[in-house]
Order: C-alpha cells, then structure tokens, then sequence
C-alpha cells in the first residue's frame, strides 16, 4: 500500500505542475509537451485504478494522436512567438475556478461515501482487471473463486461485454459521431476552390 | 490513496483547465486546456467505478465498470473534438491570418 501511496503522489505531483505549465508557460510548443505529461499521468492514474485497458487507450489516443494533432497545429499556425497571451478576463476566471475548486473539494470531502469491505472489494478488482482478458477456469479457481455461479458471473463483466451488450446503441452513435465529425474536419480544412489556394 | 485523494487531484486538474480556457487568447491553448478538463472527468468516472459502484451495485457485479465504459465514450468524443477543433481552427487561420482569439470578432453584430 505504502509503494502505491508514493506512486500516487508522484503521479498527482506530475499531473498538476504538468497541469499548471500547460496553462501558464508563455511558449506554446514547451506547453503541449507538457500537456503529454499530464497525459501520461493520467494513464498512471488509471493502472493504480486498475482499469489497465484505459490506461493503454490513454497513451494510443492521447499520446499517440491527439498531442501529436496539436503540436502539428501549434507548428502550421504561426503565432507561436506571440506565446500564451492572457486576455481580459484573466481575474474572473482565477476567482470562478478558485469558487469552483473548494465547491468540489468540500463536496468530495464532506460526503458519506459508501465502500464495500476490503474482503468483497478484492472480488471486485479480479473483475475489473478482467477488462480485457478472457478469464479461463484455471486462472478464476487460483485466484479463489470457486463456486460455479460466481465464476459465471466474473466472466460476465468484462468491458468488452458491457460495451456489446448494455450500451450497444452508445457505441454505435459514438462511432457514427466520430465518422461524422472526422468527415467534418476534412471539408473544414479543404481548399477553397474559388480561390485556387489551400 | 483514498477515493477523496483522487477526486480532489482530479478537481485540481479541471479548475486548471477552466482557468486556461476561460483567459487564454490561443485557441490552441484553450483546446489543449479543454483536453485537461477531460482527463479530470475520467479519472473522476474511473475512480468512482473502482471504490463507489460495487457498494452501489452489491446485487449486479457485471455491470461495475459501468464507470470505464462512460470513460471510453469520452476519450471517443475526445478525439471527435479535437478533430473538429483543429479543422475549425485551420478555417480561422486561413480566413484571419491568426489563431486569437480577440481578433476572431468577424461575427459580432
């Protein structure tokens, strides 16, 4: 527990000054790599959760695609030497995201959470690191599940199942949404034929 | 590592995002300050699927990574986002010669 207390703080350590350089660092370039550390803290957030598969979409989609989408567009646009200029409402924007910060603070600390016992929640974590791997009955019986409705039961809750059974009809808009918008980005940035120039 | 430490790290990184999107005149910086407020929901969403929804859903255990899924379904929109942003970002360069956001003023009355 205590190596995953330190893990946690380096990640937290990680994600907030990567944070803050994102949003303060006047060079736009510097503020994008240090978007990609957040980004990688965040992915380390998600294997101490132990949603390891959302970890690795994480560093496919973010790392890989979209950091690399904006630092493209960071070098095509040249406004880089201008920088990370503030605009006018630099004061209202500290005092409503300050208001907002202890409104969410004082939300999560003054809840009753409710938690299961540490026994059950054991159980759950096979479950959940399950996400991707499909667990044979050897794997579910060394890992002490033994009864035979419970070992049905693990097997059922795989992301992947969830994914094609309970939210079938999400999925299939997402993936219409994605197409659409990515047909959208390509007329968006086509050349305007009147003008002959791209 | 309690669940409260987690909401409050991701809490952090969304008021930093809105901060950057609220006061920054770059539309890259505000796209990008738009990424961390997304990071922030997810490993709120995560987190909550690993320490409150088993209590929640003690009787149906296969639908606990309810959190996960609704996590995926914003990294896709994610990516739809950023895509569309870029390209309207690249339409606003091409017509203004600029990707501030103080002299994208052609849509005022």
């Amino acid at each position: 527990m205590l190596f995953q207390d330190i893990v946690f703080w380096l990640l937290s350590v990680m994600a907030v000054g990567g944070a803050l350089g994102v949003v303060l660092v006047p060079d736009l370039f510097r503020a994008a790599l240090l978007l990609i550390v957040v980004f990688i803290a965040v992915a380390g957030f998600f294997i101490l959760l132990s949603a390891e598969f959302l970890a690795v979409v994480q560093v496919l989609i973010y790392v890989g695609a979209i950091a690399i989408l904006i630092i493209f567009a960071i070098m095509l646009t040249r406004d880089v030497q201008r920088g990370n200029l503030p605009n006018r409402l630099q004061i209202p924007a500290v005092v409503f995201s300050a208001l907002l910060f202890s409104a969410l603070v004082a939300v999560a600390v003054d809840t009753r959470w409710k938690f299961l016992p540490d026994v059950e929640q054991e159980r759950v974590e096979l479950v959940q690191t399950s996400a991707v791997t499909t667990l044979t009955d050897e794997v579910l019986i060394k890992e002490g599940v033994t009864a035979a409705d419970e070992q049905a039961e693990v097997q059922e809750a795989g992301l992947a199942d969830l994914l094609i059974s309970d939210y079938v009809l999400p999925f299939e808009a997402v993936s219409v949404l994605l197409l659409a918008a990515l047909i959208g980005a390509l007329v968006l940035v086509r050349p305007d034929p009147r003008r002959g120039r791209g | 590592m309690s669940f409260e430490a987690f909401l409050i790290v991701a809490a952090i990184l969304f008021c930093i995002g809105l901060y950057g999107s609220l006061s920054r005149r770059n539309v890259l910086a505000v796209l990008m300050s738009i990424e961390l407020m997304f990071n922030a929901v997810n490993v709120t969403l995560v987190a909550m699927a690993k320490y409150l929804a088993p209590a929640a859903l003690q009787d149906d255990i296969s639908t606990v990574l309810t959190g996960q899924v609704f996590a995926i379904f914003i990294i896709t929109v994610a990516a739809a986002e950023i895509a569309l942003g870029l390209g309207i970002v690249f339409a606003m360069y091409r017509t203004n010669e600029s990707v501030d956001l103080s002299d994208a003023t052609s849509m005022q009355h």
